[in-house]
C-alpha cells in the first residue's frame, strides 16, 4: 500500500457548458491506482465515470473545463504539452472503449491498425511489427492471427473486435490500461472471456488497470479496489472485499440490492431505488442521493457530506447516516 | 417465496408454437433464425426466453405476432392459428397480443405527445369517442406510475429511458391485451431503473391478468420474473423447464455455461476461469447434429450426426441433449 501511486487523480472537476447551463460532470474527485493494481469505477449512466476516464486521458470535449491534477508516472497530464501527451497515450497509457466498432477504423485492416501503433510508438520495422502483431492477436485468443491481419473490422464478431481493440491497447506494454465498459456491448459468455483475458494479461504484464462499469458483478471478483460514483462524485471507495462486506453508503447498498440475483426465487420483488439521478445542470445543495435515500434527514438536504475515512483509512464514504452494521442484501 | 400452485402440465395453453421455422434470405444465403421450435405458454404464466444475440429469440417473438411470417409451423393463440390469418382478422387478434421493445426512446415517435402516443392503439382499434380514449389513457398512465396530467401534453425527449419504458408499457396495456411479448424490455436501462421496471411488469401482470413472453439475454433478469424458462441457441430450443429447477439443475450444457458466465456481485465468488469456449457459429451455416456441439465440452460423434430431440429429463424439464447434465428420471 505504501508504494507510490502510478496514477493519482487529485481534486479533479470537469465542467461542460450546455444550453441549459453549466453541467458539472465530475465533482472534486480524488483517486489513486498503484502499479499493477486494479481499480473498479462503478456507477450508472450520467454519473461521470466516463468523463472522469476522459479527464485522465485528456480526451475531453473541446469546450470542457478541467481543473485539478492528474499525476501519472511523475508527470501532470493536465499540464503536459500535446506532443508529449500523444506519445504517452497508446504507449504507457492505453484505453479500451465500450464499442469496438467505433474505436476501430472501419476502412483499415486489423493489421494496418496494429502495425501503425507498433511503428509509431516502438519504432519497429515493418516485418518485426507484423510478426509482433500476429503474436499479439494470438495472445488475445484470436484463431488464425495471420489471416486476421488482412481482414477489416466488419468481418469480425463483436467479441473478436473487442479482442483486437485489447491487442492494440496492449501492443506497447502500457503501465495503465483504462477499460471503459469493455464488455457492455457483448453477450454474457463473451463478456466472461474478455474479462478473463484482461485479468490474465494484466497479471502477466504487471499492468495497472481501471475497469469502468455499471455492473457491480463485474468488479466484485476482478478488482483490488472499488470507487462508487454518483452525480459526479465518488461517494464510497474501499478495497473490494471490504466494500462488499461492509458497505456504508446507502447508494452502494441500494445499487447492489437492485441487481436481480440468480439465487433468488422467481417473482421476488426487487428492492428498487425510487426516483432517478438528479439533473446535473442543477446541482443540489446537500447530498445528491438524498432525494432518493430512505435514510435522508434535513441535514442531508442542507449539507454535502465529505468523503471521510471509515474504521479503516482505506475505506472512505460520503454519508451522514452510514449503514454501520454489515447489512444483508435487501434487508 | 411464491408457491407454484399451477398443476402440471399447463392445462390451458394460451399460446402454442408448433414446429416453427423462420428463415431469412441474405445475399443469396439463408439465415436459419428459428429452426423447428415448439413451445407453450399457459394462461397467466410468464415464460422467459433466453439466449445470446443472434440466437433467434427476437425473431421468434416477432413470428408469434406475424410481424415476420414463418416458413412453416403453426402459432396457435387461444386455439386459433395466427399463421393462417390475414388482414382484419389478424389486426383484431393483435389487439389481444402486444409487444414491448428494448429501446424505449426509439420506439416512441419523437414528434407526438405522450397522450396521443398512448391513445394510438385505441384509435386503430376503433374507439371513436375522444373522451373515452382520454379516460382510458389516463387510467393506464396512472397504472404505470406516471401522473397523466403532467405527462400527456409532453414529448418523448422530455423523459428519461425508464419513464419512456413506462410510456411504452402503458401503450401496450391500453387495449387491455391478454398476452404481452416483452423483447429485452430492461436491457437499455440502468440497474436502479431496471429494478423499477421489472417490479412494474410484475405488478401489471397481476393487475391486468397478463400472460407474458419475456425475452432477454440476462439470465438473472429472466429468472426474477419467469415461472418457466426456455433457452435458445442458434435457432433451436435447448432446454425448457420451471425456472427454479432449470437454474438449480440445468440439464443442457449450454444452460450451464450461461449460468456460469454471469458475474456474481460477491468478491468471495472467484470467477470461473474461461468457462465459455469460443463463440457461436454463424446462423448461415449452423453445425450439423446438435448446434451447440462446437462449443460443448461433452460433444462426441453422436452430437455430430444426430439432432437431439427435446425430452423430459425431470418433471416438466425438457432438454435437447445427447449427454445431459442430469439423468432422465
Amino acid at each position: 500500500m505504501t508504494e507510490p501511486a502510478l496514477l493519482s487523480v487529485e481534486d479533479v472537476s470537469v465542467d461542460l457548458p450546455t444550453p441549459r447551463g453549466n453541467l458539472r460532470a465530475v465533482d472534486h474527485v480524488d483517486l489513486t491506482v498503484g502499479a499493477g493494481r486494479t481499480l473498479g469505477i462503478v456507477g450508472e449512466s450520467g454519473c461521470g465515470k466516463t468523463m472522469l476516464s476522459r479527464a485522465i486521458l485528456h480526451l475531453l470535449p473541446k469546450k470542457a473545463k478541467l481543473s485539478g491534477r492528474v499525476m501519472f508516472d511523475g508527470q501532470d497530464l493536465v499540464r503536459l504539452d500535446p506532443e508529449r501527451l500523444r506519445k504517452l497515450r497508446g504507449r504507457s497509457l492505453a484505453v479500451v472503449f465500450q464499442d469496438p466498432m467505433t474505436s476501430l477504423n472501419p476502412v483499415l485492416t486489423i493489421g494496418t491498425q496494429l502495425i501503425e501503433t507498433l511503428q509509431e510508438h516502438l519504432e519497429l520495422d515493418g516485418a518485426a511489427a507484423k510478426r509482433r502483431s500476429a503474436e499479439l492477436l494470438a495472445a488475445v485468443g484470436i484463431p488464425a492471427p495471420e489471416q486476421r491481419l488482412t481482414q477489416y473490422p466488419h468481418q469480425l464478431s463483436g467479441g473478436m473486435r473487442q479482442r483486437v481493440a485489447i491487442a492494440i491497447a496492449l501492443s506497447c506494454e502500457p503501465k495503465l490500461l483504462i477499460a471503459d465498459e469493455p464488455t457492455t456491448a457483448l453477450d454474457v459468455t463473451i463478456q466472461a472471456q474478455i474479462l478473463d483475458l484482461l485479468a490474465r494479461e494484466q497479471r502477466r504484464r504487471h499492468m495497472a488497470m481501471i475497469i469502468i462499469t455499471h455492473d457491480l458483478g463485474v468488479v466484485a471478483g476482478r478488482t483490488d479496489e472499488v470507487a462508487v460514483m454518483y452525480a459526479g462524485r465518488v461517494v464510497e471507495r474501499a478495497p473490494t472485499p471490504l466494500l462488499f462486506k461492509n458497505m456504508h453508503m446507502p447508494y452502494t447498498q441500494a445499487l447492489l440490492a437492485a441487481i436481480p440475483r440468480i439465487d433468488a426465487a422467481p417473482h421476488t420483488p426487487l428492492p428498487a431505488i425510487s426516483g432517478r439521478p438528479p439533473d446535473p445542470t442543477r446541482p443540489l445543495q446537500g447530498c445528491s442521493f438524498a432525494p432518493r435515500c430512505r435514510y435522508a434527514t434535513g441535514l442531508c438536504h442542507r449539507e454535502k457530506p465529505a468523503l471521510t475515512p471509515a474504521e479503516s483509512p482505506e475505506h472512505r464514504f460520503a454519508c451522514f447516516h452510514p449503514i454501520l452494521a454489515p447489512a444483508g442484501v435487501g434487508a | 417465496m411464491t408457491q407454484d400452485i399451477r398443476p402440471s402440465p399447463p392445462p390451458d395453453p394460451l399460446l402454442k408454437v408448433q414446429n416453427l421455422v423462420v428463415e431469412y434470405a441474405v445475399g443469396g444465403k439463408t439465415i436459419h433464425a428459428v429452426s423447428d421450435v415448439s413451445l407453450e405458454v399457459a394462461r397467466g404464466e410468464t415464460l422467459g426466453l433466453v439466449g445470446e444475440s443472434g440466437c433467434g429469440k427476437s425473431t421468434l417473438g416477432r413470428a408469434v405476432l406475424q410481424l415476420r411470417r414463418a416458413q412453416s409451423g403453426r402459432v396457435l393463440f387461444d386455439g386459433e392459428d395466427l399463421t393462417a390469418m390475414h388482414g382484419d382478422a389478424l389486426r383484431k387478434m393483435r389487439q389481444r397480443v402486444q409487444l414491448i421493445f428494448q429501446d424505449p426512446i426509439a420506439s416512441l415517435n419523437p414528434r407526438r405527445r405522450i397522450g396521443d402516443i398512448v391513445a394510438e392503439p385505441l384509435v386503430i382499434s376503433g374507439v371513436r369517442d375522444p373522451k373515452k380514449r382520454e379516460e382510458l389513457v389516463r387510467e393506464v398512465l396512472g397504472a404505470v406510475g406516471l401522473d397523466p396530467s403532467l405527462v400527456m401534453g409532453r414529448l418523448p425527449h422530455e423523459f428519461s429511458g425508464g419513464q419512456c419504458q413506462r410510456i411504452c408499457i402503458a401503450r401496450a396495456l391500453v387495449l387491455n391485451p391478454e398476452f404481452v411479448i416483452c423483447d429485452e424490455p430492461v436491457s437499455a436501462l440502468d440497474v436502479s431503473i431496471r429494478a423499477q421496471i421489472l417490479n412494474l411488469l410484475e405488478d401489471m401482470k397481476a393487475r391486468f391478468g397478463l400472460t407474458l413472453l419475456f425475452i432477454a439475454h440476462d439470465l438473472a433478469v429472466v429468472k426474477a420474473v419467469s415461472d418457466r424458462v426456455a433457452v435458445m441457441y442458434l435457432g433451436r430450443l435447448c432446454e425448457v423447464g420451471p425456472s427454479e429447477q432449470v437454474f438449480a439443475h440445468p440439464a443442457h450444457p449450454y444452460t450451464a455455461l450461461l449460468i456460469e458466465a454471469i458475474p456474481v456481485p460477491d468478491p468471495d465468488v472467484r470467477p470461473a476461469e474461461s468457462v465459455a469456449v469460443g463463440e457461436p457459429p454463424s446462423p448461415m451455416s449452423p453445425p450439423s447434429g446438435c448446434r451447440f456441439r462446437t462449443r460443448c465440452p461433452r460433444a462426441d460423434q453422436r452430437c455430430n450426426d444426430e439432432v437431439p430431440e427435446l425430452r423430459e429429463l425431470a418433471p416438466r424439464q425438457f432438454a435437447a441433449c445427447h449427454h445431459p447434465l442430469i439423468a432422465a428420471g
